[in-house]
């Protein structure tokens, strides 16, 4: 197999250093090194990062294929720096059997742009009545590993339980979406300031704590472990902070687009800022930042919702709930987190390779960059500035809250097992 | 009033063409005339035409009341809502209609304006009073008349005629609104404000 | 002046009593043999009502038809629009035909103000009622009522409301009615007090210009009018309340509760009223209440609105991207 020598690459943001692949691993990691035999990529100051594994992605296949394929959702992967994804189970139909989620797993590997790591339902049909069949998604081809109803909540407090305690079997985790389901009845944006002036019904910032309270004791009762998507209150942050000193199993996501929006946008009632949880506000986001720099929030994860342009082109109350994000992500993160100080690049590895894939099981994934791992990396371009253009997208929608503004940080490469996925920007 | 609202700019040389001794008078002569024209002005109602038609009108309903001993009931009537050209400008705000209590149904009425120029206001004024009444007869009477009229319409009273060119501007000024009478004749500035 | 009238919240002090002002020129075209003006001869109003609201649009109706404007009235019952055709799709359609202007009512929140500011038209817009949002010729009928009983007709033109102290009691959280009137009464100068109870008050009303009161006894000798708002018996089932006797009791306005406001102090409700529930029939059919004097001002108001966002504007060209395809 063929040999890459990355000359002069930041490995992690640290001092510029060569780094080798060998085939699918990484061979060689240091000063100097011999370039006989390698194509050679000038990393000229690049930073170099594990390849980004992301916890909560939409790839709509099946059933949603006008929005994303597994195709399109990897190709946006691999433009973003991500090497595997883990994809929701909210598709039609519902990968809430063994059936689907291979189907998810096999094309994914086909394609080969990006690893998917289909993620099952618990409940059939996401329904949140009975039980899906956890243990034979496990043992599947995929080997589901991540349990989510995302899309609805888990709110039965006795499912919830059930499905703690049944996946500690095979080391499973149910991540939930945590959103009480009365108190956001209509719900369309953060209740706060804004949605009384806007007269849009408030989705309350206590529907999401109230579970995640509710989720850490049963997780602590049972002894499970439990993940929490798409974290956005400040308060969640406080029951999940006070949950970890506690040594609850519990782990938590937060998005790029919660580290940066906040719920102000909304007065434009353009539906690109319809996201669920929704926008909420400047204080919730600083509480984020802090939190997952302090590692309150454990990982940074996407929540990549494509969604077609007729479904964000309408009125505000009609619009589909969702913004892409695989392609974007780093650049808000380089933002909002190495720009403002609050994590270097080692952090960013940590919060979006290592954790997201040790939370998953993801083998291969989030490992070091180091001589005998395997060659799953991405390089970044972090002096680049540019403003979001959603018509250079891989992503098949363009729902982006992103368009039109500067970010920083461009990924240029990346590599899954050795093979490049993206070079120069450009998709292999 | 046209002159006004075409937002003109006056030469700092417009130069007067009535002093307010002036205007006096020939509002005197206007009142006599519509006594005599109307045979004692008994049924006689004037209605001006805002903004400073409005002065005018109350002017000569003060002279008319001193030569004829009777109170002579006098109006204003707003035409921007009438206007032909109101979708070439901004909207403005509205003048005062105040039509005197008894109507104008089978009276005389003398619509009263500073300036006759185009026609137009008057065209919009007669449009007007048709939505409000039907009068016997109507008369128009004018401080000046500067020429250049775009429709069949002439004043049955004027204070003076001024042959102007389309290059030179008039302007009336009232003492109750301006702080004095007189009446300017100035030269048109090529602004480039100008309707294209 | 905008070219758009989206929420009370757009307007300042000037543009509202420039309003005021021309309604109450509007309002002697009402007095006269011919209730009509040519002033919008020619030009299209399409009335584009995606909630029921009879009321509103026969306001609207009377005042584009009493300046000339040729109308057309557009219902999503049973047309297209049921059919799943989406709300841009309508609008392009209608503007294809040459339309100056949209009034548009609509059950989402900020409907109009996508429709205004999205390029899918090129139409003046006017609010007839977003969701939970705006109603601005609501509030601008209102506080027309306001200065009319409060200042006087005359005596009122060129003036505000500043100093009136004005009072809204009922479905504050569900009502669009509540928001632009609390915008526009608080550019026009007066202190705006809310009264429900706090079920029914958003959360972040905070950041409202006003105050707010769970005790409607202790405002009214404090007001100069009080503003009933529809409450819908449905709201009871969400536990809004408990029983519509309790929310009368506590909130319903009725002979005792008047005769504890001022001698001058008007009654107002926008309509439709709820008798038996915020408002007795002995309240709502005494001289201070000026329920029907509100539809009344309503033409005017909305003629006003209609001249000075259409008085001097181009007319529409029938659009032509339609054909260049």
């Amino acid at each position: 197999m063929s040999k890459i020598l990355i000359r002069g690459a930041k490995v992690l943001g640290g001092e510029p250093q060569d780094v080798l692949i060998d085939g699918d691993t990484i061979a060689e990691v240091g000063s100097g090194l011999s370039a006989e035999g390698a194509e050679v990529v000038e990393a000229d100051g690049k930073v170099l990062l594990p390849g980004l594994v992301d916890l909560h992605t939409h790839l709509r296949e099946p059933g949603r294929e006008d929005s994303e394929t597994v195709l399109t959702g990897t190709r946006a992967a691999a433009s973003g720096g991500y090497t595997a994804v883990f994809a929701m189970a909210n598709t039609f139909p519902v990968a809430d059997t063994a059936g689907v989620v291979e189907q998810v797993y096999r094309l994914g590997r086909e394609h080969g742009y990006c690893d998917v790591q289909p993620i099952g339902a618990v409940t059939v049909g996401l329904e949140g009545k009975k039980l899906a069949e956890l243990g034979a998604m496990h043992e599947s081809a995929a080997g589901v590993t991540v349990f989510s109803d995302d899309g609805k909540c888990v709110d039965d407090a006795v499912i919830m339980r059930r499905a703690l305690e049944y996946v500690k079997a095979f080391g499973g985790v149910v991540a939930q979406h945590a959103q009480e389901p009365r108190l956001t009845e209509g719900a369309q944006m953060n209740e706060g300031v804004v949605s009384a002036e806007l007269g849009l019904g408030g989705w309350p910032a206590v529907a999401e704590e109230s579970i995640i309270a509710r989720d850490v004791l049963l997780a602590e009762h049972v002894g499970s472990r439990v993940h929490i998507c798409h974290l956005s209150t400040a308060g969640s942050v406080e029951i999940v902070r006070w949950a970890k000193s506690r040594g609850i199993d519990v782990t938590a996501e937060v998005t790029p687009h919660h580290l940066l929006l906040t719920d102000e946008l909304v007065r434009s009632y353009n539906p690109v800022y319809k996201v669920n949880p929704p926008l909420r506000t400047e204080r919730d986001v600083l509480a984020l930042r802090e939190a997952l720099a302090d590692g309150t929030i454990d990982i940074v994860a996407t929540d990549h919702a494509p969604h077609p342009h007729e479904d964000k082109d309408c009125e505000w109350a009609a619009a589909a709930m969702g913004m892409v994000g695989l392609e974007t992500a780093l650049s808000v993160v380089q933002r909002t987190m190495v720009e403002a100080g609050l994590l270097d690049w080692a952090g960013v590895a940590d919060r979006m390779s290592r954790k997201p894939a040790e939370i998953g099981r993801a083998q291969g994934h989030g490992r070091p960059v180091s001589a005998g791992e395997p060659a799953n990396l991405t390089l970044v371009d972090t002096a680049y500035r540019g403003e979001v253009d959603p018509a250079g997208f891989a992503s098949r929608s363009r729902n982006t809250p992103y368009e039109g503004r500067e970010l920083p940080g461009r990924v240029t490469h990346t590599w899954l097992r050795g093979r490049a996925t993206l070079v120069d920007g450009k998709l292999a | 009033m046209d002159t006004e609202q075409q937002k003109q700019q006056y030469a700092t040389d417009a130069r007067p063409v009535l002093e307010a001794p002036d205007i006096a008078r020939v509002l005197t002569r206007i009142a006599h005339e519509i006594v005599e024209r109307a045979k004692g002005a008994e049924d006689v109602v004037l209605l001006g035409i805002p903004t400073r038609g409005v002065h005018l009108a109350q002017r000569l309903a003060v002279k008319l009341q001193e030569i004829t001993d009777r109170r002579i009931p006098v109006g204003s009537l707003d035409i921007t809502m009438y206007r032909d050209d109101l979708r070439m400008h901004p909207p403005r705000a509205l003048a005062r209609t105040d039509i005197p209590s008894d109507g104008i149904d089978g009276r005389l009425v003398v619509l009263v304006d500073d300036v006759l120029f185009s026609g137009r206001t008057i065209r919009a004024a007669l449009d007007a009073l048709n939505d409000i009444g039907r009068p016997r007869a109507v008369q128009l009477a004018v401080l000046v008349d500067r020429g250049h009229r775009e429709l069949p319409i002439r004043a049955d009273y004027v204070g003076k005629n001024l042959p102007t060119s389309l290059r030179e501007t008039v302007k009336v000024q009232l003492a109750e609104e301006d702080g004095r009478d007189t009446v300017l004749l100035g030269v048109k500035q090529t602004s480039q404000g100008g309707q294209p | 002046m905008q070219r758009h009238l989206i929420s009370a919240a757009d307007l300042t002090r000037d543009d509202a009593v420039l309003i005021l002002d021309t309604a109450e020129e509007m309002a002697r075209v009402a007095d006269r043999p011919i209730k009509k003006l040519p002033t919008l001869r020619g030009r299209t109003v399409v009335n584009l009502f995606f909630e029921d609201s009879t009321r509103t649009r026969i306001s609207f109706e009377a005042a584009e038809k009493r300046l000339s404007a040729d109308v057309i009235n557009f219902t999503a019952k049973g047309s297209s629009v049921s059919k799943g055709e989406s709300l841009k799709d309508t609008a392009q359609t209608l503007e294809a035909m040459g339309v100056d202007a949209v009034v548009i009512r609509h059950g989402a929140s900020g409907a109009p103000y996508r429709l205004a500011t999205s390029g899918w038209i090129d139409a003046a817009v006017i609010n007839a009622g977003d969701g939970t949002h705006q109603h601005p010729t609501q509030a601008l009928l209102d506080a027309f009522t306001m200065r009319r009983r409060l200042v006087g007709r005359d005596e009122g033109l060129g003036q505000d409301l500043s100093g009136r102290r004005i009072t809204l009691v009922g479905d504050i959280l569900h009502s669009r009615v509540a928001r632009s009137n609390v915008d526009l009464l608080h550019t026009l100068g007066a202190e705006v007090t809310l009264v429900a109870p706090p079920t029914l008050v958003p959360v972040g009303v905070e950041s409202w210009p006003c105050e707010v009161s769970y005790d409607l006894d202790r405002t009214l000798s404090k007001s100069d009018a009080v503003m009933l708002l529809r409450v819908q018996r449905e709201r009871m089932n969400a536990a809004f309340f408990p029983t519509e006797r309790e929310y009368s009791r506590r909130y319903g306005l009725d002979g005792d509760r008047m005769a504890k406001m001022p001698e001058h102090a008007i009654v107002m409700h926008p309509g439709p009223m709820v008798r038996g529930m915020e408002i007795t029939a002995e309240v709502a059919d005494s001289d201070r209440c000026t329920a029907i004097e509100q539809v009344a001002n309503g033409v005017s108001i909305r003629m006003a609105v209609l001249y000075l966002l259409l008085g001097g504007n181009e007319p529409a060209a029938t659009h032509t991207r339609t054909e260049e395809k």
